[in-house]
């Protein structure tokens, strides 16, 4: 089949950028999607044109470095799947698709489809951990979990940090992404010690990565790759009210 | 060159607390004196790195991706053994040693494997008090399973993805790290060259992938944690960004690469579809439980699975091996496929795949528990394939999946050139000619949150270095060296992509260096890559400027990398006159088909030296010995 695309093209930071239309004839419905785009570059290079950039890697799903906006739904139309786990036999002939990269202050693009997410590092980095030195842990059945603690808690923890549900977020919100972390962590008893400290810092760093509010829309909800459910926000919120009143 | 492995002798059970009772220790006051370069951020760098910085050292930690969180450590799906014996069976740390040196091959140091199974344990208590969510009993205790070449449960899981959830837990170590200012990280850094200066590893030359500024870093040593090379096949289940770069210019440098032949094939992926194939899938192995392996007993037999009747099919696994049946270890799953499909009796659009069969399971258990079993796989395979394998059966075909060898590495992971450590992947280290399944998660992590943290110190508390910045002569040759590649692949201004020749060189290897080999083929082999490299150098196509993100140069400089690794890997085969493990030559084999190892003539791991591109490198030998598992010949009949 014959596709349509119109890909944001933008050389570097400061480039002002553009979509330009390409088309990619003969597309096999058993292609994913990176693979059609690894065609049209293959066909780029051969006509002297600078390939697109994007991000990918592990190409099944788990990496978490692919994603963009396929005709302003990130990751594209298919639920619960990664742009690189998406394959063309959901299109059809002449089909036009317009990619763009992640649309969020906090993500500024490098080049064409790739984008900068560090911010999310960052976050982690100011509490989206349990702080237990190397071999400092007791032994593993010291601690237990109740299944279903363990069960929830490793929902949450299928997080990919792709991105997508800030790009979606009109508020271009990280909660669902803070969210997944501090309700994988605060569901164990090893994550109770720095459980209302862990959720302060976060929400701070957030505000500082311009990460915007979240308003309860439910869009990051419906394009996660992972399906994590909105159920972590409620529980971020919960624990940030908890920090925020508990006396010591 | 004298090897000297460094293997602490006596009884193997003290072996390592004794070794490490005598090496020094750095005070702590000091080790904030002292940085260290970590470069890779997957199980063993990322657990490396946090663990160094941890016990006060300065780190600076390196990866080509975007974030460390993104390294292929993530794509583990299975699970990481440990011998904690909590379901009673029988399982101890000297079984899970003798089933790793057996399943190896007997090609791997008895010394190393048995600390592996030690500290296996500890791993797994490091893991749960991160909050890594490992699946549970509904009493809240730790689940376990069973998983190939062992008859005990010691694998621990978290769903299908295991690997994910560990890396999360070392990355998140990583970055409470980062947070504090121990960890300087770098990400989207290439490391393009190692520095040596008066015989020891100082520091790296790295490409700001970015900016594409070139940089030099130096440090007191050199952790290599870049993972493995399998991606010199093109097509493998590695991620498309795992390269053997660092590692191979760490090998042009002096450090000598051990069994570059020892390669690990997976046998069930999901089967190529076509020409612009990027990558293969592994399904997890665990759906030999309950899958049957069959093909059409008539060659060229096209019709549908379900109307060829029992009769005309054969269960090849089945008919050979009537006690293991479907579930012999890896690379005899992969050599039987593959010798069905030569003999014309593969299934599918390309004859190249067999089938894997749920109908029987479906019947006898019903369709909700092996939904519950595998749905997670079966869901995977419909996405890709867009076929139920519900209703049909799976196709599946082996695949390049891991790398046994790598640079070489005493027992204290410091490879030939002082001050350079190796761990994970990267390393020849444990797993012998062929690695069990929930093997791998297991040896990086040892190697990075127990092995690495307590062998460092002794080479920095009895080494004087000197001071060194980077305007020393070294510094300024390493960087010319890459710029001068960086140079002469943007001017080749050639006719073909970087890709093109990947796949070519991936084909050549696929067909003449991969599931089996023979004497002829890889000569053959030999024969080619020298002329395809060349062609290559003079006839890349790469566009754009070594001055920005450019994804075609990087892919370039990894490439031309690969086609020098793939030459030593050939002749690594040549030399190897006996099939071990993942080794299969087919000149050596018993009656019935097996691998046919020659114990008196092999028993060493051949260590290369570099010697220059299109110069015949040197081999030095490491003798192994076994004074507790005797080497025996492997049945699964």
């Amino acid at each position: 089949m014959r596709i349509i695309l119109h890909i944001w093209r933008q050389r570097n930071a400061n480039d002002k950028g553009r979509m330009v239309r390409y088309e990619v004839p003969n597309v096999s419905e058993h292609m994913s999607f990176l693979e059609m785009l690894d065609v049209l570059n293959e066909d780029l290079i051969g006509k002297n044109e600078d390939p697109v950039a994007f991000d990918h890697d592990c190409r099944e799903g788990i990496c978490g470095m692919c994603g963009c906006m396929v005709n302003g739904v990130a990751h594209g139309p298919l639920p619960g799947t990664t742009l690189c786990q998406l394959h063309m036999r959901h299109f059809k002939d002449g089909d036009e698709l317009y990619l763009e990269p992640w649309r969020a202050r906090a993500f500024p693009v490098v080049r064409d489809l790739v984008v900068d997410r560090t911010a999310f590092d960052r976050l982690i980095a100011a509490g989206g951990f349990i702080s237990v030195a190397t071999g400092s842990a007791p032994d593993g059945n010291a601690v237990l979990v109740p299944k279903e603690k363990a069960e929830l808690s490793m929902d949450a923890a299928a997080c990919i940090g792709c991105g997508a549900c800030v790009a979606m977020c009109p508020n271009a919100s990280a909660s669902l992404f803070m969210g997944a972390k501090i309700a994988h962590l605060g569901l164990l008893p090893q994550g109770q010690p720095e459980r209302d400290g862990r959720v302060v810092a976060m929400v701070a760093q957030a505000g500082q990565e311009l990460f915007g509010s979240c308003t309860n829309i439910g869009e990051c909800e419906a394009v996660c790759p992972k399906e994590i459910k909105l159920e972590v926000i409620a529980r971020m919120n919960r624990d940030f009210l908890h920090a925020s009143v508990a006396g010591r | 060159m004298p090897l000297d492995s460094k293997s602490p002798t006596g009884p193997i059970e003290t072996r390592w607390d004794r070794h490490r009772f005598n090496l020094k220790l750095v005070n702590p006051a000091n080790k904030r004196k002292h940085t260290i370069i970590v470069v890779g951020t997957g199980l063993a760098g990322g657990s490396a790195a946090a663990s160094l910085a941890e016990l006060g050292y300065n780190v600076h930690c390196f990866c080509f991706q975007d974030s460390p969180r993104r390294a292929h450590s993530i794509a583990a799906q299975g699970g990481i053994n440990a011998a904690k014996n909590y379901h009673n069976d029988g399982d101890s740390v000297y079984r899970l040693f003798y089933d790793t040196v057996k399943g190896g091959d007997f090609r791997a140091r008895e010394s190393n494997v048995y600390r592996l199974a030690q500290i296996s344990l500890n791993i797994i208590d490091q893991c749960v008090a991160q909050g890594v969510p490992f699946a549970r009993e509904y009493s809240g205790y730790l689940d376990n399973r069973s998983f190939g070449g062992a008859q005990v449960s010691r694998t621990f899981y978290a769903r299908g993805q295991t690997g994910q959830q560990l890396l999360l837990g070392a990355y998140q170590a990583l970055e409470r790290q980062i947070g504090s200012g121990q960890v300087k990280m770098f990400p989207r850094s290439e490391m393009l060259d190692l520095i040596v200066i008066d015989g020891r590893a100082r520091g790296i030359v790295t490409r700001d992938l970015m900016t594409g500024k070139v940089e030099s870093h130096l440090a007191d040593t050199v952790v290599l944690g870049t993972g493995g090379y399998g991606n010199v096949y093109y097509l493998s289940t590695n991620a498309k960004g795992c390269n053997a770069t660092a590692i191979w210019r760490a090998h042009k440098r002096g450090a000598l690469f051990a069994n570059p032949c020892f390669t690990q094939i997976h046998p069930t992926c999901i089967p190529v579809s076509g020409e612009y194939q990027s990558k293969l899938t592994l399904m997890s192995e665990s759906l030999r439980n309950d899958g049957r392996v069959w093909v059409p007993l008539n060659k060229g037999d096209k019709r549908t699975a379900s109307q060829i009747p029992e009769t005309e099919r054969d269960y090849f696994l089945e008919r050979k091996y009537p006690s293991f049946g479907n579930l012999v270890p890896r690379d005899v799953a992969s050599r039987n496929a593959k010798q069905v499909c030569d003999e014309g009796r593969g299934v599918g659009e390309s004859g190249l795949a067999v089938y894997l069969d749920f109908r029987d399971a479906i019947q006898r258990l019903g369709k909700p528990v092996i939904k519950e079993r595998y749905g997670n796989l079966f869901d995977m395979y419909e996405r890709i394939t867009g076929e139920d394998p519900y209703n049909a059966p799976m196709r599946i075909y082996p695949a390049i999946h891991y790398t046994m060898g790598g640079l070489w590495v005493d027992y204290n992971l410091m490879s030939n050139i002082p001050g350079l450590y190796v761990i994970g992947e990267a390393n020849f280290s444990d797993h012998g000619a062929n690695r069990l399944g929930a093997s791998a998660l297991m040896q990086g992590l040892a190697d990075g949150y127990f092995v690495l943290p307590n062998t460092i110190n002794d080479y920095l508390a009895s080494t004087k270095l000197d001071k060194v910045d980077v305007s020393h002569a070294a510094v300024r040759e390493a960087e010319a060296g890459v710029a001068a590649i960086t140079k002469r692949l943007l001017e080749a201004k050639g006719t073909r992509s970087v890709d093109s020749y990947h796949r070519e060189l991936g084909k050549l290897m696929w067909e003449y260096c991969g599931m089996s080999r023979n004497a002829q083929g890889l000569q053959h082999a030999l024969a080619q890559i020298p002329g395809l490299r060349e062609q290559f150098w003079r006839d890349v196509k790469v566009l754009g400027t070594g001055e920005e993100l450019n994804q075609s140069l990087e892919k370039a400089g990894r490439v031309a990398d690969f086609f020098e690794l793939a030459e030593l890997m050939c002749l690594d085969a040549l030399e190897r006159n006996e099939s071990c493990g993942g080794h299969f030559r087919e000149e050596y084999q018993t009656p019935e088909g097996e691998a046919q190892r020659d114990d008196d003539n092999f028993s060493y791991s051949a260590c290369w030296e570099f010697r220059g591109v299109g110069t015949p490198p040197e081999l030095h030998k490491e003798p192994l010995t076994f004074d507790y598992v005797h080497p025996s010949q492997r049945s699964y009949k």
